[in-house]
């Protein structure tokens, strides 16, 4: 199936006026940078409003098949619709671990009926999904998580705790993985996957306080917690195989999102824009030649990423390290992110000392949130020396 | 319009073509050993090397096809130099590939016939521009007078003992204008060959007062200086491409050692104090890689436009920056191995900082990206 390049710009200029048109107004209250910051019920209700729209509108799950509430088209125009999002500044979608990550497994690896029973409510933005992986004692070794599942009947009673669950207290189903063989062989053999609900009695979400002071996380208990065993995806023993494909989906190596933003884009031109009314020595400070080189730092590094994108595509240009580029993009993105919008706060001179809350705090305190939350990115999914760890041992050949 | 700008980055059948054979032609003439033969010869290359480079049309693949060349501009050079620097393999081929741009793209038709089949056919040439260390110094002080004799010296002048002709800066009656000098008319002891940090590097003081210029060796005109500020450009560019690639071996030397070296019964390798930076070779290589093809993208034979001096730049910082890098930690990284001579480490942190003084280090780069990127 190909799309014709017209094709795809008439529907650039559709979806593009579409996000102009219906682009919410400002709320009286923050609206989260990320979909790992839903800290409110009047947040979520704000968003949850603003993905049905979309998914009505026909821009979210436009490869998905229509008889699941999809569009049943070609993945490219979810992309374009995803870029337009991005460029209009749009807010976030609040589902994305349902979008990106659950969704596109039921899609890819689901029964029939699973498909049926998840994936529309996922799009609508009606049944919120969030991730029960990491455990308080392992963060980054995924593989060796101890929550306890033992069939009992029709049911797996689950004992055990989850951390740094997204939305764990507003969500109706968890993409879970538990120990079902603690006498395994290997340690990744006895993990099983469920589609979990979590409404039910025995798992108890608590929110944790971030960084930045809001929520958006929950530490969630499971005591005595019955799950229907037909909750289970795969067999039993097949955890581990499944948690790594939703990894990938994770990390943008697969295709298959239903689209979204996950994040709301900052960029350098949003820092150099902060800085035209900045001073410093009673000067413009971007005439400030010290912030000017450390400026050219940055967009030199920004540009990298963006450049690298481009060669990823001309095979010719990546025989060294083939999956360098790719493999090696998170780590890179993150840790620029961070470092920059650090670097945002510094510039601001004495105001860089406010927070979210003073009105003098520049943009409400934006940059102070935003390099706050970068650290999510830095250590969720993987902490950015898990993942030079990877690079190294996987692009480089380095010893474990 | 975003300030991250052009990423246009494509890459030709062509250029891959030539990316193939050169990193053929290089792997197998200029090992490690080839490299050490050269340290401390006269001239620092071997002439039956660099006559295989021309034979392989290497010289003209930038030049015009009236002149013999392939056409193919700076973009079809940008690859070869490359897997030269992956191959530390020296030559005068920077030198006269910019020498003979200067030409192509300041000299009169009669200039260019004269001069580059004569480059295509392997004459080494080289620009000599700089009369002090300054690469940002615009003042011109090396003269042609009234009578067309010249007055003064050019310093690091670059593989100034095998060019056979310079393409000199100098001033002309207070006008810009390029000086093409014939080695035959350098009076003798006018070359002070320079003792450099990169033993497979070549450069010269050249003394050039009392050459005579004949009228058809003094190119004028009102962008003798905007071709010549495109000529340093392109020199920033080629020392990048070649940056890139002696960074690019210079990990795949780090790696070697990392896999190989045991300390405390283990190999250093997975200790991450040396594993993680050895990512941030990586992720630098790719960088450099990036911005020098993405540069290359935007070369062309007339004026360069903003969106190609950005490029440029970029790649000339990203590029020696990160052999810098890469040079310094291959040293600390070889431990004491990697303080002696005989440690390959040693090529690299050389090479590092020879590139980096070339056509202007990483702040001198960076202060004119800001201008701009930011005004």
């Amino acid at each position: 199936m190909s799309v014709s390049t017209q094709e795809k710009n008439e529907f650039r200029a559709e979806v593009s006026a579409w996000m102009k048109e219906n682009k919410p107004p400002a709320p009286g209250f923050l609206l989260p940078q990320s979909f790992m910051e839903v800290g409110s019920e009047q947040q979520l209700e704000f968003l949850r409003e603003w993905q049905h729209k979309m998914w009505s509108g026909g821009y979210l799950g436009m490869a998905w098949p229509k008889q699941y509430g999809g569009g049943g088209v070609d993945p490219v125009f979810q992309s374009i619709a995803d870029t337009e999002m991005r460029r209009q500044g749009v807010p976030i979608a609040v589902n994305i671990i349902g979008l990106g990550w659950a969704g596109p497994l039921i899609n890819d690896i689901g029964t029939e009926e699973e498909k049926a029973k998840y994936l529309r409510g996922i799009l609508s933005g009606e049944d919120i999904w969030c991730q029960g992986f990491s455990e308080p004692d392992n963060g980054s070794d995924l593989g060796n998580a101890q929550i306890r599942a033992v069939r009992d009947g029709d049911d797996y009673v689950v004992n055990g705790t989850k951390i740094w669950t997204t939305m764990g207290n507003f969500a109706k189903y968890m993409i879970l993985l538990a120990r079902t063989n603690p006498n395994a062989e290997r340690k990744y053999d006895g993990l099983s996957y469920f589609l979990s609900p979590m409404k039910i009695p025995g798992i108890d979400p608590r929110p944790i306080q971030k960084i930045t002071g809001e929520y958006g996380f929950t530490e969630t208990f499971f005591t005595d917690a019955r799950i229907p065993a037909d909750c289970l995806m795969g067999g039993e023993g097949q955890g581990w195989k499944i948690a790594m494909q939703t990894l990938q989906y994770e990390r943008g190596a697969e295709a298959g999102s239903a689209g979204g933003m996950a994040f709301v884009r900052i960029i350098i031109d949003d820092m150099i824009e902060e800085l035209h009314d900045v001073s410093r020595d009673g000067e413009p400070a971007l005439k400030d030649p010290a912030i000017r080189d450390q400026l050219v730092n940055f967009i030199m590094e920004e540009k990298a990423i963006s450049l690298g994108d481009r060669r990823a595509a001309v095979n010719a240009l990546t025989t060294e390290y083939p999956f360098s580029l790719p493999l090696s993009h998170k780590l890179r993105y993150t840790e620029y992110s961070r470092r920059m919008r650090q670097f945002a706060i510094n510039v601001q001179g004495a105001a860089g000392s406010l927070y979210v809350g003073d009105d003098d705090a520049r943009q409400g305190g934006f940059w102070q949130r935003a390099y706050f939350n970068s650290f999510s990115a830095t250590i969720g999914g993987g902490t950015s020396q898990v993942q030079a760890n990877i690079v190294g041992e996987h692009i480089l050949g380095l010893p474990k | 319009m975003s300030v991250i700008g052009n990423t246009e980055l494509t890459f030709s059948e062509e250029q891959g073509m030539i990316l193939d054979s050169a990193r053929e032609f290089c792997r197998d003439k200029s090992s490690i050993s080839a490299v050490r033969s050269q340290l401390d010869s006269r001239l620092g290359y071997d002439i039956a090397t660099w006559d295989e480079m021309v034979a392989l049309g290497w010289l003209g693949i930038a030049l015009p096809e009236a002149c013999g060349g392939s056409q193919l501009g700076i973009s079809g050079v940008v690859p070869v130099l490359e897997c030269m620097g992956r191959a530390l393999l020296g030559t005068p081929f920077i030198s006269t590939t910019l020498a003979a741009q200067l030409i192509a793209r300041l000299g009169t038709t009669e200039q260019q016939e004269r001069l580059l089949p004569g480059v295509i056919d392997g004459t080494p040439a080289t620009l000599a521009l700089l009369e002090n260390s300054d690469w940002g110094d615009t003042q011109v002080r090396c003269s042609v007078d009234g009578e067309g004799v010249m007055h003064g010296v050019k310093k690091f002048v670059a593989d100034a003992d095998a060019a056979q002709w310079f393409a000199v800066s100098v001033v002309c009656e207070g006008e810009h204008a390029v000086a093409i000098v014939n080695k035959d008319q350098l009076a003798s002891g006018a070359l002070r060959a320079n003792t450099l940090i990169d033993e497979t590097k070549r450069a010269a003081s050249v003394d050039f007062s009392g050459v005579s210029v004949a009228p058809e060796n003094l190119i004028t005109g009102d962008n003798v200086l905007s071709v010549l500020q495109d000529v340093k450009l392109l020199g920033a560019l080629l020392v990048a491409a070649e940056a890139t690639g002696a960074a690019g071996a210079c990990l795949d030397t780090v790696v070697e050692y990392l896999k190989t070296r045991k300390q405390f019964g283990k190999l250093i390798g997975s200790y991450q104090a040396l594993k993680h930076p050895a990512v941030e070779i990586l992720t630098s290589v790719d960088s450099s890689r990036s911005f020098i093809y993405h540069a290359a993208t935007l070369m062309s034979d007339e004026a360069l436009g903003k969106d190609a001096e950005i490029a440029c730049r970029m790649a000339k910082v990203q590029a020696t920056e990160t052999l810098l890098f890469a040079g310094d930690r291959a040293v600390q990284f070889h431990g004491g191995m990697g303080f002696t001579y005989e440690c390959d480490a040693q090529l690299y942190i050389r090479r590092a900082q020879w590139s980096q003084q070339q056509f202007g280090d990483a702040q001198h780069h960076r202060k004119r990206l800001a201008a701009l990127l930011l005004d």
